[in-house]
């Protein structure tokens, strides 16, 4: 298989790119739904994420990648504490792929063969501590969804079926990709991503000539566009791990949170889910941006972000959410 | 060139670079076209595998074959029917592709496996189709639907393939080609960047076809002919059709790039020339019909979830769960038999025809929503008659498992008269008095019924939408008496419900059929009854009947 196309060498498309990085600084903003038309490289992206991302230390047999033997859930039975150095693990949910495979679930070769009873750990453990992937998440079986609502939520996954019973952690970035002329979302869906961003192609015809360009030269001329493309991920990457160790000495003024909430109050966003969201995005930019504090700027950058897809939705309403936003944030905070 | 010759050159083109093209696209109806195609195809020298819609989720993705798996008491798996060597896979009825099906093909184009596609799509109206995410990833598209059986030649394709194979990619595709294709698709509105690149390969197979080692003019020219006029969603004279409803970067709006730049008319003429008239013209009437599964209610039968239906046999639903109890009980009478057989067996022999599966079936209920006119124009008789509809509906609503709303719209605005319900008795009680009389704001009915039947639907119930009346909107959606804007409002609201593909039903209850009524509905994509004279019991007919038929 080719190498993914770099994460530095997608053209424009910036909200995505931030949006993503996000998450890599703050895994805890929960998620990424990108909504937009065909040919627009949302699917690239998250491939090129995975090969941008810092890779992280796990117990060397843990089915679920626990950092410590003492996360390893009991039922996989780990004896060996080493740890090894494994790539984030970024993990594709199907269309189509059954509950058993998402979940997990009895283990059939072990239960024919040699009688036992085991559990098969599925893409949920599989993605714990990294990202699951869903293209065309608006067309996804409900009950697959009803399934993510849950463990997203939770954070944990609890199979009780066929007579198992088996837990584990299971709390991962979720990416969505879809089209939306395809089919809607359900708002719970919604709710769960942190970010959303809606992707445009590029207007502009030499930015058209440029993405046009470098995809020619991953086809074509593949091994030197990756060597050139590479060191501008690692230093992306370096930055990503600097904004992490950053994230906890960063201040966050109550003029901030006020600022926040009001924001929130203003639009009528639902819950309180989109003013946390929006917190901790604002604090994730303000670390990558190499800020002490959370100021007024860096909430501006990221509610768009944050918020758009947590507005109540009129569907006579011609003007996209993401505008009634940027209306909002420039009343509230000044242009 | 003409049509048969473009169609040849087309296979001819992907035969040479399957991998880096995707695909083709052949819109005709099964007939004497189809086939020659279908035998040029055939002829090719690359592995063919045709792909059916009902292959389950464990033939697309691979997974464990149960059945051989019990047999032989040890792992079995089957491998995804993507995971092979490059091929080509051919798609019969390519329309009828349900969205998780076309998904799947998607995915296997992009993996980088080298296979590429055929679509036959018989497709009749314009808005049906191949789904769009496909048709963008698969370079050519040709309609056959006009050729006459005296165009039809057989196909001669080039003998030495392998030779322009191996030079395709040695050919030079200068900056400037590339630049051109790009102002060029912009110019025809083609937002996707998939087709400049697609444009480029095809023009590199073609002058590997004439033995050229840069592409020309030539070579662009006519994969122009073969790439873009399908995509095209304006010709450049026109003016925008409109601008992008969400600007996400403001500052970027006002000056427009591609103003400068004006597009090679040579390749605009090869556009024009295969585009039949009229063709954009009606692109932008039409609503592309959105695809149905929507990750947000309304699943009607599965084999997961909800209440558990007697177990089936045989595995003929993707995913399904095996029921060991049924199995087991299947089984077990035979066991005499099949030890008779097979002496040396331990325990109890499975046969494939054992297996059970369960089922389950998810209440899915059925929303009629009502929308009546109380208009004065409207005559107030017609309310007694939906509200004896409504009765006699609710009457077989436990036999239906349905449930009826009802508004009505009179004066300024509408008024929800009856929520969601099955009850009767609540029902008898708020129709009793219902006031008629005023001004018929339309538009403003149809919104209040859309708005419920979208959260209704995220309920899980599948709405259906009733609008009874004469048509005569006269208030527009802000309240003002503005007849033209009323007209423009439902037109609009119609439109809306159409995309949301929410079932209509209109019944007109004019005495001479409303031509605007007719029109509305036609947007709606609903059903059009004439009820002129119409009592309790034939509209609550028309719409059980309307709705068998739905």
């Amino acid at each position: 298989m080719k190498q993914p196309f770099p994460f530095s060498a997608i053209v424009g498309q910036d909200d995505m790119k931030l949006a993503m990085v996000l998450t890599a600084i703050d895994p805890s903003i929960a998620g990424v739904l990108v909504f937009g038309e065909r040919g627009t490289g949302k699917s690239t992206a998250v491939r090129a994420l995975a090969g941008l991302l810092p890779p992280i230390l796990a117990v060397k047999a843990c089915p679920v990648n626990s950092a410590d033997i003492k996360d390893c859930p009991a039922w996989c039975e780990i004896s060996d504490a080493r740890v090894q150095s494994i790539a984030t693990p970024v993990v594709d949910l199907p269309l189509g792929a059954s509950e058993d495979r998402v979940t997990g679930a009895l283990d059939i070769e072990k239960a024919l063969t040699k009688g036992e009873k085991a559990f098969q750990p599925g893409l949920f453990a599989q993605a714990n501590r990294g990202y699951l992937y869903i293209d065309e998440v608006n067309l996804l079986e409900d009950h697959i969804v009803d399934l993510l609502l849950d463990v997203a939520q939770s954070g944990e996954n609890v199979v009780e079926r066929e007579g198992l019973s088996v837990r584990h952690a299971a709390r991962f970035v979720l990416v969505g990709s879809g089209n939306p002329e395809e089919g809607e979302l359900r708002p719970q869906l919604m709710d769960r991503f942190g970010l959303s961003v809606d992707v445009l192609s590029p207007t502009n015809i030499d930015e058209r000539i440029e993405v046009i360009k470098r995809r020619d030269a991953y086809e074509n001329d593949h091994e030197a566009f990756i060597a050139h493309w590479q060191s501008e991920d690692a230093t992306l990457r370096a930055r990503i791990v600097a904004a992490r160790a950053a994230l906890a000495d960063l201040q966050t003024a109550d003029s901030a949170l006020r600022r926040v909430a009001e924001l929130c109050i203003a639009l009528g966003s639902d819950g309180l889910r989109g003013e946390l969201t929006l917190l901790k995005a604002a604090r994730a930019f303000a670390a990558f941006a190499g800020d002490q504090a959370v100021t007024d700027e860096h909430i501006r950058k990221t509610a768009v972000l944050a918020l758009r897809h947590r507005l109540r939705r009129d569907p006579l309403d011609e003007s996209g959410s993401s505008s009634r936003v940027a209306r909002t944030v420039s009343e509230i905070l000044g242009d | 060139m003409t049509l048969w010759e473009r169609a040849q050159l087309a296979i001819t083109l992907l035969a040479i670079d399957p991998q880096r093209l995707g695909g083709l696209v052949i819109r005709a109806r099964a007939g004497p076209a189809q086939a020659a195609m279908l035998a040029a195809v055939q002829s090719l020298d690359l592995a063919k595998v045709k792909l059916q819609h009902h292959m389950t989720v464990e033939v697309l993705n691979g997974d464990i074959d149960l059945t051989a798996s019990l047999a032989g008491r040890q792992l079995v798996t089957r491998k995804s029917i993507f995971d092979c060597a490059p091929s080509l896979f051919i798609l019969p009825m390519a329309e009828r592709s349900a969205p998780q099906f076309s998904a799947r093909i998607c995915q296997a184009l992009e993996e980088g496996r080298g296979h590429a596609l055929l679509a036959l799509d018989e497709g009749v109206e314009v808005g049906d189709g191949l789904p769009d995410a496909l048709t963008d990833r698969l370079a050519f598209h040709v309609t056959l639907d006009d050729l006459a059986l005296q165009d039809l030649s057989p196909m001669t394709l080039p003998r030495s393939l392998e030779d322009i194979r191996a030079a395709v990619r040695g050919v030079t595709l200068p900056a400037e080609v590339m630049e051109e294709a790009v102002i060029l698709a912009a110019s025809l509105g083609i937002s996707s960047l998939r087709a400049p690149l697609l444009l480029g390969y095809a023009a590199q197979a073609h002058a590997a076809l004439h033995a050229r080692y840069e592409v020309t003019e030539e070579d662009l020219k006519l994969a122009v002919m073969l790439v873009y006029p399908h995509r095209a969603t304006r010709l450049p004279q026109d003016p925008e059709p409109e601008a992008p409803s969400e600007q996400t970067n403001p500052a970027e709006a006002p000056q427009d790039p591609n103003q400068a730049i004006t597009p090679n008319d040579l390749m605009i003429e090869a556009v024009k020339a295969v585009l039949p008239p009229g063709v954009l013209a009606q692109l932008q009437t039409v609503v592309k019909q959105p695809a149905s599964g929507s990750g947000s209610g309304a699943r009607r039968k599965g084999n997961h979830r909800g209440r558990p239906l007697p177990a089936r046999l045989g595995p003929k639903n993707s995913g399904a769960r095996v029921d060991l109890v049924a199995s087991l009980r299947a089984a077990i009478p035979w066991q005499t038999l099949r030890k008779a057989a097979n002496p040396e067996a331990v325990g109890p022999i499975f046969k494939a025809s054992d297996l059970r599966h369960k089922r389950y079936e998810i209440g899915s209920d059925r929303l009629l929503i009502f929308t009546v006119d109380a208009s004065g124009s409207a005559a107030v008789a017609r309310l007694a008659e939906a509200k004896g509809a409504v009765e006699l509906l609710l009457g077989e609503a436990y036999a239906r498992r349905d449930h009826v709303a009802l508004y009505a719209f009179r004066g300024t605005g509408s008024e929800a008269l009856l929520p969601p319900t099955r009850s009767l008795v609540q029902t008898k009680k708020r129709l009793a008095a219902l006031p008629g009389g005023g001004a018929t704001p339309l538009a403003a009915g149809l919104a209040a019924a859309f708005q419920l039947a979208l959260q209704e639907r995220r309920n899980g119930l599948t709405p259906t939408l009733i609008l009874l009346t004469d048509g005569r909107a006269n208030v527009a959606l802000d309240g003002s008496n503005d007849r033209a804007q009323a007209a423009a409002d439902a037109l609009m609201l119609a439109q809306k419900i159409a995309e949301a593909q929410i079932p209509a039903l209109v019944i007109d209850t004019t005495i001479r059929p409303e031509k605007t009524l007719q029109t509305l509905a036609g947007k709606m994509r609903a059903h059009y009854i004439a009820l002129p004279r119409s009592d309790a019991k034939s509209v609550s007919g028309a719409v059980s009947s309307a709705l068998a038929h739905s």
